[in-house]
């Protein structure tokens, strides 16, 4: 790998703004992310994290301002990104398997037929195999990836698309709720996991949570989308319990444990519903 | 046309070389399996997507458009199959200027949109084919398959038309298989989804005319749908899917060609009752492997 460190941002959102129906979902918002951070996405529903996330990949466009990602406009360097949308999950009758799904992550967007046994023959062939067996590992999906992905568990989906998000050695990670269905254990070794393949290959990764404790140890930067705006910082200033408190308008307490690890509780998911409410 | 007088005295003789003799013998026989293997093929390998992309409904629907076109072209007096294709592609058109749902997903809300379209397409279908006084028989040609009469320009539109659209899902395939399986990621990717998705209906639409041309515009599920229904059931290999679905779509299409010629009984018939039974052994077989396969559970295999 010959990522250079860039010294621009990875991402940068100026004076962005984005208008839905005709509804402004947000306005004003300057972001920037350095290359090779953790960044969190954190906010209550509906405040329009996913549709940051959009904003940054070109699927949304902005009604005023203007971003910037890779150095490149929305959608240029879409073939450098990985991305996991929010909450997808595969018809049960859908009769393909897993691994052809991540396969897709790798070359979906080329033209043609593909001839997987021609493929096979070829250095470059097999150089892709190799890296999908390699990626299956490293989300520990090999045992089901040969299965319909229409009958595998939530968990198990979750896991095979975030290797899709992976396999291409993507340079940033937009990542909606990666953590989604996935059971408590696991939420700790995919955040883990994470984390180390953005400290190792340098990778960007900017991840929307819902639930912050499994990846505030990594965390370099939080960013909150809140009431039409967005406030970014590092953990240690917002995630403290006066901040997310005003944030989500409900009472929510960030205690400190004996290994000096940071917990939020106070449930920001559920007071994230009882925000949404009231902004409507 | 010499076909229906002659068609009547071939009896099956249970000679192999001899009865495939027979069935060349006629020109007209030619023509039909000419015409009925392109279909096969083009069939196949649309039908696939479709089944894929759940877009069975439209597909009937496109097909069934086909008939007042393929109508109206013979009380004009003009070739049928350019009737079948100009209409089918209009309406594929049509749909794909349907307004999505913001969700994205298929056809779910447009559904109510298509039937009213097919049951104006049939009614007008029908009116055509009263204004033409012809005879009956068109009637049930359009709506059930004839291969009798088929014209040499026949022939060479539906080859035309049949290689334009393999040639089109050819140069689509792995995007379309990407934005069908996993819609935002391949936008994301930057796969012109819409794009795809409106030319798809396009070929659809085509593929649906020349089924129509062999089963009828009502029994297009026979070659559409049922072979890419029974492979899927089979393997969830995309590969070997494919071919398999091409492959069934052509046997059930030349069985039911041979057996309708040695036969009093339409074509349409034998296409659907041979696809039917294709799926329902695939659905067997399923059942079968899925009890064995959890007695002994095979490695992982990575590949396609
Ligand atoms: N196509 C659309 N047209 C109109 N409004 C939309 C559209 N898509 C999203 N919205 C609205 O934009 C707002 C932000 O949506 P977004 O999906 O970004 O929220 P979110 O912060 O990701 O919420 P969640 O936590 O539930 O995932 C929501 O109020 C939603 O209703
Ligand atoms: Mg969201």
């Amino acid at each position: 790998m010959t990522h250079s460190r860039q010294p621009d941002p990875v991402v940068a959102f100026a004076g962005a703004a984005v208008r839905l129906g005709n509804r402004t979902i947000w306005s004003d918002v300057d972001l920037e992310v350095p290359a090779g951070e953790f960044v969190a996405v954190l906010g209550p529903n509906g405040v329009g994290k996913s549709t940051l996330i959009k904003a940054a990949l070109g699927v949304v466009s902005l009604s005023a301002g203007q971003v910037r990602v890779l150095g490149e406009p929305p959608g240029g360097a879409s073939r450098r990104i990985g991305y996991l949308p929010q909450r997808r999950s595969f018809e049960p009758g859908l009769r393909v398997r897993g691994l052809d799904v991540v396969r897709l992550g790798l070359d979906g967007d080329r033209w043609g037929i593909p001839l997987p046994l021609l493929a096979r023959r070829s250095a470059r062939g097999r150089e892709k195999e190799t890296r999908l067996a390699e990626v299956l590992d490293l989300v520990d999906a090999s045992r089901y990836a040969g299965r319909p992905i229409g009958e595998l568990s939530g968990g198990e989906q979750q896991r095979l698309l975030i290797a899709q998000a992976l396999v291409r050695r993507p340079e940033l990670l937009l990542l909606d709720e990666p953590l989604d269905s996935l059971d408590l254990p696991n939420q700790g070794a995919v955040a883990a996991l994470i984390s180390r393949i953005c400290r190792e290959e340098d990778v960007t990764v900017l991840l929307v949570a819902h639930d912050v404790n499994p990846i505030l140890p990594y965390l370099d930067r939080v960013v909150y989308v809140a009431q039409g705006g967005v406030l970014a910082g590092p953990p240690a200033e917002v995630i403290t319990s006066q901040t997310l408190s005003r944030l989500y308008d409900t009472p929510i307490e960030v205690l400190e444990t004996s290994e000096g690890r940071l917990v939020v509780v106070g449930q920001p998911d559920a007071a994230a519903t009882h925000a949404g409410h009231h902004h409507r | 046309m010499t076909g229906p007088a002659t068609v009547g005295q071939t009896r099956l003789s249970w000679n192999l070389p001899g009865d495939l003799h027979q069935l060349v013998a006629y020109h007209f026989m030619v023509n039909a399996f000419e015409v009925g293997t392109v279909t096969a093929v083009v069939a196949g390998a649309i039908g696939w997507f479709m089944v894929l992309r759940r877009q069975s409904f439209a597909g009937h629907t496109l097909a069934v458009v086909a008939f007042p076109g393929a109508a109206g072209a013979i009380w004009l007096g003009l070739n049928a199959a350019v009737g079948y294709f100009g209409f089918a592609a209009g309406a594929a058109l049509v749909f794909a200027a349907l307004p999505r749902s913001p969700s994205g997903k298929g056809f779910s809300e447009e559904s109510a949109v298509i039937g009213t379209v097919q049951a104006m397409a049939l009614a007008a279908g029908f009116l055509f084919v009263s204004l033409y006084r012809g005879f009956l028989d068109s009637l049930t040609g359009l709506l059930f398959g004839s291969f009798l009469g088929v014209t040499d320009g026949q022939v060479l539109l539906v080859a035309l038309v049949g290689l334009a659209s393999l040639a089109a899902l050819g140069l689509m395939a792995r995007p379309l298989f990407f934005a069908t399986v996993d819609e935002d990621v391949a936008r994301a990717r930057g796969v012109p989804v819409r794009l795809l998705s409106t030319v798809f209906l396009l070929v659809l639409g085509l593929a649906a005319a020349e089924v129509s041309q062999v089963t009828g515009s009502l029994l297009v599920f026979a070659l559409l749908v049922m072979p890419a229904a029974a492979a899927q059931q089979v393997t969830a290999r995309p590969g070997w899917s494919f071919t398999l679905t091409v492959l069934l779509s052509l046997v059930v299409t030349w069985l039911g060609l041979a057996a309708a010629y040695f036969s009093i009984y339409p074509v349409g018939f034998f296409v659907t009752t041979f696809g039917f039974a294709t799926y329902l052994l695939a659905v067997g077989s399923r059942g079968l492997l899925a009890r064995r396969g959890r007695q002994v559970r095979g490695p992982l295999v990575v590949a396609g």
